[in-house]
């Protein structure tokens, strides 16, 4: 879409704002709706979005495929390892009142923190190791088709 | 009164959609169409006042997906195939199918119903007892990652098997292996 000039410039502005609004879901999700799967949506769709503007190439100089694969184990890693780390203080698997023995519910937002992180993270690398799947196959319909 | 027709508006809109999407042959147009489904199902979630529900119907439905189902149709033809056959065999599926929901339905609890089963069971320990335990606000959260944290960690294991799936069968660790061969491939 080399030839889009508007839209270009549209989604060099907008990318900024949808990553900070992704991790203002992420980190508000306490408070508000949202969580850890809509801010990795919302994530990943900045990522995906650039990539359908500016083509694979440059998403990928980006955010390469292999660590697009890597996050998409780290976040699940994140999630287990946070009830493990538990498990070696104590307390039950995922009983986030272990990392904060004194005060309970202090441990529980931190714990709710970690997992949501996790599922960020497996999130935004499931979503656009999908679309990097679809993307890097050839495409069988030409620009102008459409 | 007035979420009456809301509700109403909401989902003649659904089903002229669904309509739409059926009668329609250019599969960029059914894309879009089914985008338009999922923000109008969001929009009765919010009515329903289900914002977490609603707000992933919106993201997920309406924005990936229809990314996704276009970097599809990339891939295949634009244009759905007429068919040959007699619409009368999935016309009779759908209708007994569409029949016994309904008739599933009925049974069901009405919105709000405070005997409902999903009000009388834990969820009453959750709403009293979250402010005291873990005081965060938006109990949705806290169910899902405090209270049923291991229900989601299955959930998260399942994003990742599906885009693991994905991976396997349509990019292949074959191209991951030869990755020098592609480089090359791509500076000829």
């Amino acid at each position: 879409m080399r030839h889009h000039l508007i839209l270009r410039v549209v989604t060099k502005l907008l990318i900024g704002p949808i990553i900070l609004f992704a991790l203002y879901v992420q980190f508000h999700g306490d408070f508000s709706p949202g969580g850890g799967f809509q801010a990795g949506v919302i994530m990943a769709v900045a990522f995906i979005l650039y990539g359908i503007v500016f083509g694979l190439e440059a998403v990928q100089h980006v955010f390469p495929s292999w660590l697009v694969h890597k996050l998409m184990a780290l976040g699940v890693l994140i999630f287990a390892g946070t009830g493990v780390a538990s498990l070696f203080l104590g307390y039950d698997f995922l009983d986030y009142g272990a990392f904060s023995p004194h005060h309970p519910s202090h441990g529980q937002h931190w714990g709710i923190l970690a997992v949501e992180f996790g599922v960020l993270v497996t999130v935004t690398g499931v979503m656009v190791a999908i679309y990097y799947a679809f993307a890097m196959r050839r495409p069988a319909i030409s620009d102008e088709e459409w | 009164m007035l979420e009456t027709f809301i509700n109403l508006g909401l989902f003649v809109m659904l089903v002229a959609t669904a309509v739409a999407i059926t009668r329609m042959r250019r599969l960029f147009g059914v894309t879009m169409m089914a985008s338009v489904f999922s923000l109008l199902s969001a929009m009765l979630f919010v009515t329903l006042d289900a914002v977490d529900v609603a707000f992933t119907e919106a993201a997920v439905g309406a924005g990936i997906s229809t990314v996704l189902m276009l970097s599809t149709l990339t891939l295949t033809s634009r244009i759905e195939k007429p068919t040959t056959r007699s619409p009368l065999v999935p016309l009779v599926v759908t209708a007994i199918t569409g029949a016994a929901i309904i008739y599933g339905t009925l049974d069901m609890p009405n919105f709000g119903d405070a005997h409902s089963p999903a009000q009388v069971g834990v969820a009453a320990r959750y709403m009293a007892e979250s402010p005291t335990d873990i005081d965060i606000p938006n109990v949705v959260t806290v169910v899902l990652a405090s209270y049923r944290g291991f229900d989601t960690m299955g959930e998260t294991a399942v994003v990742f098997t599906a885009g693991a799936g994905v991976l396997m069968l349509i990019s292949g660790l074959r191209r991951r292996r030869r990755k020098g061969d592609d480089k090359k491939e791509e500076t000829s």
